[in-house]
């Protein structure tokens, strides 16, 4: 019988790792199981590729320990990536070969016997939809289907695990929604994955569970409908008015009140009972003879829990990941 | 200073090596090499052929004898070498940093079963065939021109490929340094480029300033055109002893190298 640590697909206990005097991930414990899609969601900065790359082997641990399927990766590399598909941040397809080719020669690395190679080449153009760019080179496709062709890549030694790191960041909604449909797809087959994001509606796509995380610490682990009830409730009600009241209003709101949250001239409450809360606010305005600029009743999303747990939204990383995304080809980001 | 530690620390470290997986990488680069073999030897063919021409019938006519030589003589078996050299030290240099940079076709493999150590590794053997190919190629015009009088010629593969590969050592030591591509200037101009002039392929040594003699005694084309030369004439040396072992001295020694500082590059 499978002992505990078979039935983990991760298991990472105080991962720390740091760079010179920066920790980008800060002694942090967690464990996926076999068959599930677990979610790192942080913004950009967080230690998600950090905790990603030690995953996979690329990056050394500072301190701690983290087994991969019960092995160490520290001694057992080979065994666990040999197990493991990959899809790094950072397009790495190669550029001197054709799509068919990628494959292949991405086989060879897994000892992969030719003819058993080719079919699954066949097997995962087809289901990448790319059949029709098989003999293309590389350079001719577009964002979408490059994710897509290496995410087929990442499938060629049929991995027990697949990690994906950032695998729709920089692409246009349509090239979006097809990487999920097939990551989806891969999860109903009973792929384990490991997801990092900092979109949270790829998170709530795709992911069993999750665990936010924030400058190379852990905020909060569960479900992403635990995560919602437990620190914001159902709905949020986001208002723009005289930000002076602002306090008042949230004592008014109280005893409905899950929580709340003031971002710069919006005032968010949070509460399970949605209505109830407009009513009641609405009697305050009356009362205080004010007018909101805005008003809004809305469910609540993972993106409420993370502004709870941090105080900032998770896009605020965005546009400076974009800028060195391009700004380079050697990424020492965490 | 922690650096220099951690590095003497690596050099006695055992490797993370597995022969078959770094040969996986070499296949790899073959097989990008046979899409583009064909104007690519011919780049690096050309030039070698256009200083046998202009320096063999141009300049060498006014050259009665070189240590009892015709200057063709002198100059095509050095050549081979030459050639060799350029060949692979322009693949470890410009298209190393490319794969291992802007492409990521390393970081591509390091997720697979094969180590960063494997793929290293896979580059040298890679560069070093490279080297030996172009070197066979101009081996073949050398052939043509006439200049091969023994069968015993064949043997300079052995000191061809043991100056290939410290060649691939010494690039890719360069380029995990290199913090761009006009950084390889430097190292074909102050290296290359001079070991090129002075190291024995157009003239003997002997005529260089008495102090700077040592100088072309470091450098492994020398160490190798003194076997070539007199083997493609069909003369046997005991000569050839010493610059064997030299040659494959230098490239055991800087073989770990790469391999600790192309890594280091790499893997934060």
């Amino acid at each position: 019988m499978p002992d505990n640590s078979m039935t983990k697909a991760i298991l990472a206990e105080n991962l720390t790792k740091r760079f010179g005097t920066f920790t980008a991930v800060n002694e942090v414990n967690f464990s996926v199981f076999r068959g599930e899609c677990f979610g790192l969601l942080g913004p950009n900065g967080a230690g998600k590729t950090s905790i990603a790359r030690m995953i996979f082997g690329f990056s050394p641990l500072t301190n701690g320990k983290l087994l991969v399927f019960g092995k160490d990766i520290q001694t057992e590399a080979r065994k666990i990536k040999a197990k493991l598909g990959v899809v790094a941040q950072e397009d790495n397809l190669d550029p001197e070969l054709t799509v068919k080719e990628n494959l292949l020669v991405y086989a060879t690395y897994f000892g992969i016997p030719p003819s058993a190679a080719l079919q699954r080449t066949t097997d995962i153009l087809s289901f990448m939809d790319l059949s029709a760019k098989i003999n293309s080179i590389v350079d001719e496709l577009s964002g979408g289907m490059k994710r897509r062709l290496t995410i087929g890549r990442a499938l060629i030694n049929q991995p027990e695990l697949l990690i994906l790191d950032e695998p729709t960041t920089g692409l246009d909604p349509y090239a979006r929604h097809m990487v999920w449909q097939r990551l989806r797809q891969l999860k109903e087959k009973g792929t384990t994955m490991l997801l990092t994001t900092h979109y949270l509606e790829e998170a709530s796509q795709l992911c069993d569970r999750l665990i936010i995380i924030n400058d190379g610490n852990i905020l909060a682990e569960g479900t992403p409908s635990a995560l919602i009830e437990s620190y914001v409730g159902h709905s949020a009600l986001e208002l723009e008015t005289d930000n002076s009241k602002y306090t008042e209003i949230e004592h008014w709101c109280s005893p409905l009140l899950k929580t709340s949250q003031n971002i710069g001239n919006t005032l968010i409450l949070y509460s399970d009972q949605g209505q109830n809360l407009v009513d009641r606010l609405t009697t305050f305005l009356g009362n205080n003879r004010l007018t909101p600029s805005y008003q809004r009743l809305r469910p609540t999303n993972l993106e409420d829990v993370f502004l709870k747990l941090t105080g900032k939204t998770l896009e605020t990383g965005d546009l400076q990941s974009d800028i060195s995304e391009e700004g380079g080809y050697y990424h020492g980001k965490a | 200073m922690v650096k220099l530690k951690s590095f003497l620390r690596a050099m006695i470290t055992k490797p993370d090596l597995n022969l078959r997986s770094s040969f996986k990488v070499f296949n790899r680069n073959l097989k990008v090499f046979r899409k583009t073999w064909k104007s690519n030897l011919m780049f690096n063919f050309l030039e070698p052929v256009l200083y046998l021409w202009a320096m063999g019938f141009g300049l060498g006519i006014y050259i009665n004898e070189i240590n009892g030589l015709s200057y063709l003589e002198y100059l095509a078996p050095a050549l081979i070498a030459s050639s060799a050299m350029f060949a692979t030290t322009y693949e470890m240099t410009y298209s190393s940093f490319t794969r291992m940079g802007y492409q990521k076709v390393f970081h591509g493999i390091a997720v697979t079963p094969v180590s960063m150590d494997d793929i290293v590794l896979g580059e040298i053997i890679y560069g070093t065939f490279k080297g030996v190919v172009y070197g066979l190629v101009f081996f073949l015009v050398v052939v043509i021109f006439g200049v091969v009088e023994s069968p015993l010629a064949l043997l300079m593969i052995i000191p061809l490929s043991l100056m290939a590969l410290i060649f691939s050592n010494l690039s890719l030591i360069w380029t995990s340094i290199a913090p761009n591509y006009d950084s390889f200037g430097y190292f074909f101009t102050l290296f290359i480029s001079p070991m090129f002039l002075f190291a024995g392929v157009f003239f003997p040594i002997e005529n260089l300033p008495e102090g700077i003699h040592f100088l072309a005694l470091l450098t492994p084309l020398y160490h190798t055109v003194a076997i070539i030369r007199p083997l493609v004439l069909g003369q046997l040396s005991w000569d050839f002893i010493s610059h064997l072992i030299w040659l494959t001295a230098i490239a055991l020694v800087t073989l770990r190298i790469p391999l600790i500082m192309v890594k280091n590059k790499l893997i934060k």
